[in-house]
């Protein structure tokens, strides 16, 4: 199989790509914000207050307070990816949605990079809205918790990209299956999404600090409590590198895929 | 100032220049050489047909028009562009009908054309004034609200031809564009395709039938195996390749017939094949096989004019291609 690694040429028509996806989601916008946010909801009042109940203080705050900078992350990433893998599959496989834009003056790197802040904004959405649930419950304070909503665009762009590029691998839905149980939902659990990573072995606590959630968790929690991180500038640059170095193996990827 | 000159002087060639033009392309996957040569050029405002049949490289070739499949060698200029360097913009003026509709499910039939014309960076304004006349051409201004689930197999045809022509191209790509449908919708869809070339528009059409590539093309190459094997007009093609009349005959008995005729086969007529139970007899002077037949009250037969689907199966062979 043959490769094309030349860098993308990216244009501004990746925003017609970006607009086709809101005009769809626009018209099921009610059930699909909904759908959003029960979920995570539901898990961190069950957990937060369930198990927290049962918890003394983690890290010095209650367990439902620790549990949300953990939650927004997670159902970030978990909006982004689940974007990024079924309904862009849909689009470039089932519907054959990327052949007709590409006959248009659009380039395949406009239409992932169109997917990719597509997927990112909708998951954005999802930050948000528990974001709003969290600092109505009281459970976020200060301006600084206002910053949280910039650790969500971040973990938006790095899923977006890092599912793209299992969308570009993927044989049908079942592949993703894999992913989530295989890479998504392990990778919440050695994040620190639901318990500090101090807790974990040295050699998994090793892992999970090459992982992105870990730092999108790391800036997300002390922000949510007012504070600053110890090392912002460093777990901004993972993510960053994450989505610049996962959008263009998507790029390779899907050219593979479809141009050829 | 030399302005208005250079203009003048731009102008001419480009008019003159084939709306597309390709050189000796070529394509190969891994030891399959899926287009192996291929030259031609399409004049402005004219039908240039691919014939060929499954597998012979026509969407490849296509697709490497388009700048979507990277050529192994040879050389694409389209609407004075050089593909693929400059596909995206050479695409800004073209239109493509798929050979696999692709519409976009999740919107209206007015919503589909009105999305599509912003990937060619047209306004809303701009999409919403031309939506009128598209849906006209397309026959489907009652559907103008209609989910695409909701529309006939002729009916989609139509909605991608019109998705085509949204940003009112020059040139008009349309693979197979009556694969699957009834009579009467592929005669909609021909008569559509007439107004636009007396609108001026190019159109490349592949097609495997052989009446619609007849109907159709003012020039047409036949391809099979990535090669082109014979190009002219299709009256060009039949008159330079094809005894002018052909008897059929078929049913029951038309091979034992074939059989006995032994060395009498020659003098009655220039070429005898069987092809499954039909036995097709291209001659220049009917009467001597029809006489022939007169004797056979038993079989069934036909004598028609030579066509281009024999030209088509003279240079492409009668064996099945999957």
């Amino acid at each position: 199989m043959h490769y094309d690694f030349s860098f993308p040429a990216f244009s501004p028509r990746f925003i017609p790509v970006w607009r086709r996806n809101f005009l769809v989601w626009k018209k099921l916008a009610g059930s699909s914000i909904l759908g959003n946010i029960a979920d995570p909801m539901i898990s961190l009042m069950a957990f937060g207050y369930g198990l927290g109940s049962l918890l003394p203080s983690v890290d010095g705050v209650p367990y439902i307070q620790f549990l949300a900078a953990g939650t927004v992350c997670m159902s970030t990433m978990n909006a982004a990816t689940f974007e990024a893998l079924y309904s862009a599959f849909s689009r470039m496989h089932v519907q054959r949605t990327w052949d007709g834009i590409m006959n248009a003056p659009v380039a395949l790197e406009d239409v992932v990079l169109g997917e990719l802040t597509w997927a990112a904004s909708k998951s954005f959405l999802s930050g948000l809205a528990i974001m709003i649930v969290v600092w109505i419950m009281g459970l976020a304070g200060g301006p600084r918790s206002v910053l949280v909503l910039g650790v969500v665009v971040l973990i938006g762009l790095a899923f977006s990209a890092i599912g793209l590029v299992v969308n570009a691998l993927a044989r049908a839905y079942d592949t993703f299956t894999y992913y989530f149980t295989l890479v998504v939902t392990p990778m919440a659990f050695v994040s620190g999404v639901f318990f500090p990573v101090t807790q974990l072995p040295w050699w998994l606590h090793a892992i999970s600090q090459a992982l992105p959630l870990s730092h999108a968790v790391a800036l997300a929690r002390p922000l949510m409590f007012g504070q600053w991180p110890e090392q912002p500038l460093l777990h901004v640059a993972v993510l960053l590198f994450y989505t610049v170095v996962a959008a263009y193996i998507a790029i390779v990827l899907t050219r593979r895929r479809l141009l050829s | 100032m030399n302005a208005p000159n250079e203009t003048l002087i731009s102008a001419a060639p480009a008019q003159a220049a084939p709306a597309l033009e390709v050189r000796d392309l070529a394509k190969a996957y891994g030891e399959t050489r899926v287009v192996d040569g291929l030259s031609f050029a399409i004049p402005r405002g004219t039908c240039f047909g691919l014939l060929g049949p499954n597998g012979a490289g026509k969407t490849t070739t296509l697709r490497m028009c388009l700048g979507l499949v990277e050529p192994g060698s040879g050389s694409i200029n389209l609407l004075g562009h050089p593909v693929p360097l400059d596909a995206r913009t050479a695409r800004v003026r073209v239109g493509v009908v798929p050979q696999q509709d692709n519409i976009d499910p999740d919107f209206t039939v007015e919503e589909n054309l009105l999305v599509y014309a912003r990937y060619f960076g047209m306004t809303s304004k701009q999409a919403r004034e031309r939506v009128p006349y598209l849906l006209d051409f397309a026959n489907l201004e009652t559907k103008r609200d209609a989910r695409i689930q909701t529309l006939s197999g002729g009916m989609k045809r139509r909605l991608t031809l019109a998705r085509a022509l949204v940003n009112d191209p020059d040139l008009v790509f349309l693979d197979e564009p009556t694969t699957g449908l009834d009579p009467q919708a592929r005669h909609l869809i021909w008569e559509r395709l007439r107004r636009l070339m007396a609108a001026g528009k190019t159109l490349l059409l592949t097609t495997h039938f052989m009446d619609e590539a007849e109907r159709l093309c003012d020039q047409l190459a036949i391809i099979d195996h990535g090669r082109k094997i014979a190009e002219g007009s299709p009256r060009e093609l039949v008159a330079a390749h094809i005894e002018p009349e052909v008897v059929e005959v078929y049913g029951d008995g038309a091979g034992a017939w074939m059989q006995g005729l032994g060395e009498r086969a020659h003098q009655l007529a220039s070429r005898i094949e069987q092809s499954g139970e039909t036995v097709f007899c291209y001659t220049r002077e009917p009467a001597l096989v029809l006489e022939d037949l007169g004797h056979h009250r038993d079989l069934r037969y036909m004598r028609r004019p030579a066509n281009l689907e024999d030209v088509f199966i003279k240079f492409t062979g009668r064996e099945l291609r999957d």
